[in-house]
């Protein structure tokens, strides 16, 4: 995680704002088939090898194979590297590169004045410039002129330099994203062994392929150091050195928030000592968890991929029962689907954890693009008072602590948790400082196994309002447990007024008093006071922590507040919250937090929406601070 | 599940708990708990081993009354609730206690799913032919024409056959009885005999909502409309007066008449429970030209999916250590050296 690996002092400055801090954002961009992911993979990797700090953002398609040369088939990979902390993938990029018309077209708006397009001439034909509606050809007219372009043959380049390995045409134009690295790598200064190795092991099985590719990789380099000592007929590209970023020392690697997610799950269960029973159903973008843990069952996972999203999460709910953790996980309209046996979990008093992944709602909305609209439906989106905890992930790394603390939060409470990561956290990579997993506190659970003085009842309670844990094959702790309203403590069937009334305060109760469990709110930049304070929660961590940082910079009294807790919120937000003028809530929905904090603390907190399917810039976060203190 | 001590036979009362029963009196569901209840004792069933989970509808109280571990789940989910449960424990003895509306409206697709992967639980369906607990709405085994606050000039929709949408999803084992009749242990006992997922249609009597609509074959003077099979037995009914034949030329059952005893001169066919092809036709003989088809109709287990999952996770175990520094560790990775 950027900010983990920083040392940044209470004023919010990093301990390298003395020097001049650098950081780039490129962007690859192509047509789906081009191998732009693994391209910016291999970029990512090399960034963090050579030292800097990164995050990393994949923007494809929905389609799994869009038609060639479309606008909707683009597939691009945006990553921003420095020698300072970075803690999102950059607003707009300094390089853009292009490997036909459609890509250029629908990523050059977003490219910053001045910016370097880097384009293969070779795709653009009259066919592919239709495709891509273009009337002129752009790299022959003056609509680019705002930036700098360089174009090139890459497609006849990369044939070239892979022709004595006598590919066909097609697959030796597959070797096109491995010029354009090694291109990249140069322009970036970077060493391409590492690469090398990773194309040998990836086509160890197929060494024509592995050779092709690593002669179109040096054959991308070579133009670069060529064209820069100015070989005739070649244009001259500009190389750029980026320092590495002062990062603690240790063992780090990438991680995406799929894999963390998974990660955090498989730890949690290991310090409260359950096995864990994951219920899935495909959905995009929480499916990667799915496929992780599918692989982890030498960790005592069992996974099960169900038939329906009601089939995944009861199955979770069924193996909870049997004394496993239940896990379940989804989008937003699976969620929505999981709602009815959430409020069973509720009712049974048994520990689950859901992870929602979120997307652009509503219904099937934008299935590959990012949004933080689900958090209504997580605080509130059941039938009946069904409370249930809320925690949200604020980024790919701090997914790991966040679903350990959700099993923690299930387990010692006997409870459903719901942890809220999203798109752009599931997909999104950045460098991670791998934990000692020592230094996590083991919070093993006890089954109950026999009958305790007085009788055992299935509803009692111990301090934490939690009930027994009661695995079935117990002998003498027969008992059922079922959706209908439960009698307090004996949790026979009670349908009486009295009793619901008892029942529906002791769940809550038992919620709320989570919050006696969490650590309190803290203050990520800035005083505990002041003029104006930005609330965020989930992936706007990144962007927010930026513009409060540069705003901070100019002087300006503004503080970071992040909320990793949803629900119940810190004891004492509401009064750090009242120590401020203004509170400004940034999100990725029409307001739904803000409410929330209206609601529960009464504070004039503001919202600041955005709900394009893109995360935040930090431009557009810090345009509303100044706004807020002009 | 090893003690090797030998345990006192339990009685039926062992299994009753110290919870009112509510059904409406004369249900058909009391005497179906009641065979439940006989039943335990025979199988040598341990209570602390014996799970019974439901999803929604009168007969889904069931677990309230069994001394068990029990899960009334909500409508429709109770076999995805026992996957898990067998899934995470697959020592448990599993039983699905369902109704028409639970099983095959709202969670048909579970219902299909479970038999489909054979997990090893006993499914009791008690087919009423409507909605009790919603106060008397047509079920999806409603005959059609079913008058009803929700089709007050009948239902038009074609109702489906239970067995024979188990058979569909791959039921390696379908039987059926009904409520009050003696044999119904007898069923349940061949139920969890069988090792994978038992499917058993119950007919229930609702007396409130849907009275006597088995009677046909239920009431005693007309017993002769029942085909009682049995494994190796021929196919005799109506006190052996009748038999179920093969038609060869239409690829069909028939009815025949057996004259003394002759059944072999008769052609009636010897039950076979692994007849699968039989068992479609046995599911699917029209009531009326036909007697109903009880008992054991097919029987002919497979590797169940509980076994399948622990062999496939002790398989992908095997030789690897739970380590979970290295498992986090690994991937693309990198060292950061401490500075002078």
């Amino acid at each position: 995680m950027a900010s983990a690996a920083h040392k940044i002092d209470d004023q919010g400055n990093s301990s390298t704002a003395n020097h001049p801090s650098e950081a780039v954002v490129v962007r690859f961009a192509g047509d789906s088939g081009d191998g732009m992911q693994l391209t910016g993979g291999q970029f990512t990797l090399s960034s963090a090898l050579a030292g800097n700090d990164f995050a990393t953002f994949p923007d494809f398609p929905a389609e799994i194979r869009a038609p060639q040369g479309t606008l909707f088939g683009v597939s691009a990979f945006q990553i921003n590297f420095g020698s300072d902390e970075i803690d999102t993938a950059g607003d707009a990029p300094d390089v853009l590169v292009a490997m036909n018309p459609a890509a250029l077209k629908t990523n050059v708006k977003d490219l910053k004045p001045g910016g370097l397009i880097i384009a293969d001439s070779g795709e653009f034909s009259a066919r592919n410039l239709g495709k891509a509606e273009y009337d002129a050809n752009p790299l022959e007219d003056d609509s680019l002129a705002q930036w700098q372009v360089i174009h090139f043959n890459i497609s006849q380049l990369t044939m070239d330099a892979v022709k004595p390995f006598g590919l066909g045409n097609k697959e030796a134009l597959r070797c096109k994203n491995m010029w354009t690295l090694g291109l990249a790598l140069w322009m970036f200064d970077r060493d391409r062994q590492p690469i090398i190795d990773w194309l040998n092991g990836k086509f160890a099985k197929n060494k024509v392929l592995a050779d092709a590719n690593i002669a179109a990789l040096n054959a991308g380099h070579a133009y670069g150091e060529t064209a820069e000592i100015g070989q005739p007929g070649s244009v001259p590209i500009p190389q750029r050195h980026i320092s590495a970023a002062d990062v603690a020392p240790g063992l780090y690697r990438t991680i995406t928030g799929a894999e963390a997610v998974a990660y955090g799950l498989v730890a949690g269960c290991h310090l409260a000592g359950v096995k864990m029973f994951f219920g899935g159903y495909p959905i995009t973008p929480a499916s990667a968890i799915l496929h992780y843990l599918s692989n982890l069952k030498h960790f005592g996972v069992t996974t099960f991929q169900a038939e329906d999203e009601i089939a995944a999460i009861a199955s979770a709910i069924g193996a909870s029962y049997a004394g496993q953790l239940g896990v379940t996980s989804s989008s937003g309209p699976g969620i929505a689907l999981k709602g009815e046996a959430m409020g069973l979990a509720a009712m049974t008093e048994l520990p689950l954890v859901i992870v929602n992944s979120q997307r652009g709602g509503p219904s099937t909305g934008l299935p590959t693009k990012t949004e933080q609209s689900d958090l209504y439906q997580a605080v509130y989106g059941r039938n009946g008072d069904t409370p249930m905890p809320v925690i949200a992930a604020r980024s790919p790394a701090d997914v790991f602590e966040c679903a350990i603390e959700a099993v923690r939060i299930a387990t010692q409470f006997m409870t459903p948790v719901i942890l809220l990561t999203d798109g752009y956290i599931a997909n999104a990579a950045e460098p991670w400082k791998v934990p000692d997993t020592g230094d996590f506190k083991p919070f093993p659970v006890s089954f109950l196994e026999s009958v305790p003085e007085g009788g055992f009842k299935p509803y009692s309670r111990d301090d934490k309002l939690a009930r027994p844990w009661v695995k079935p094959g117990t002998p003498g702790l027969l008992h059922r447990i079922g959706g209908i309203e439960k009698e307090v403590d004996t949790g026979h069937i009670n349908y009486s007024p009295a009793n619901h009334q008892a029942m529906t305060d002791i769940r809550k109760n038992k919620i709320d008093g989570i919050a006696s469990y969490i650590p309190e709110q803290d203050v990520c930049i800035g005083e505990d006071h002041g003029t104006l304070a930005i609330v965020g929660w989930g992936s706007t961590f990144g962007p927010i922590h930026q513009a409060v940082r540069r705003a901070r910079a100019k002087g300006h009294d503004v503080a970071h507040i992040h909320v990793r807790h949803i629900w119940p919120l810190p004891s004492n937000l509401g009064d750090l919250l009242k120590r401020y003028d203004r509170v400004l809530v940034p999100e990725m929905n029409t307001g739904q937090f803000k409410t929330v904090l209206r609601d529960q603390f009464l504070v004039d907190a503001k919202p600041l929406n955005k709900v394009s399917g893109q995360p935040f810039r930090i431009a557009e976060i810090e345009a509303a601070i100044e706004g807020e203190l002009a | 599940m090893n003690d090797m001590t030998p345990v006192a036979k339990s009685s039926p009362k062992d299994w009753e708990t110290d919870q009112e029963v509510r059904w409406c009196p004369g249900c058909g569901d009391y005497a179906i708990l009641k065979a439940v209840q006989r039943t335990m004792p025979e199988i040598g069933a341990t209570p602390e081993n014996t799970v019974f989970v439901s999803g929604i509808g009168c007969s889904s109280r069931f677990p309230y009354y069994m001394e068990t571990y029990g899960f009334h789940t909500i409508h429709g989910r109770a076999p995805a609730v026992a996957t898990g449960v067998k899934l995470a424990n697959p020592d448990l003895d599993v039983w699905i206690i369902t109704g028409d509306g639970d099983a095959l409206s709202i969670g048909g697709n579970h219902t299909m799913h479970l038999l489909r992967r054979n997990l090893d639980c006993q499914i009791l369906l008690f087919n009423n032919e409507i909605y009790g607990l919603t106060k008397g709405q047509y079920s999806p085994t409603s005959r059609i024409g079913t008058r009803s606050p929700s089709t007050p000039f009948g239902s038009v929709d074609r109702p489906a056959t239970p067995c024979a949408f188990a058979l569909g999803s791959g039921a390696r084992f379908v039987a059926r009885g009904f409520d009050v009749n003696k044999n119904l242990p007898s069923v349940l006992k061949a139920a969890h005999a069988h090792k994978g997922a038992a499917f058993v249609e119950i007919f229930q009597n609702c007396i409130v909502y849907n009275a006597d609509v088995f009677a046909s074959f239920t009431e005693k003077a007309n017993a002769d409309h029942q085909l009682w099979l049995e494994n190796g037995q021929p196919m005799l009914f109506a006190g052996g007066s009748k038999g179920i034949a093969m038609d060869i030329d239409r690829l069909t059952l028939k009815v025949v008449d057996v004259a003394d005893g002759d059944w072999q001169g008769a052609g009636v066919i010897v039950h076979d429970v692994t007849n699968r092809a039989v068992a479609h036709m046995l599911v699917e003989m029209p009531f009326g030209a036909f007697p109903m088809a009880l008992g054991v109709l097919y029987d002919d287990p497979r590797p169940t999916f509980e076994a399948a999952v622990m062999e496939q996770n002790a398989k992908a175990s095997e030789g690897k250590v739970a380590d979970l520094q290295a498992l986090i560790s690994r991937g693309q990775n990198w060292t950061v050296e401490a500075k002078e």
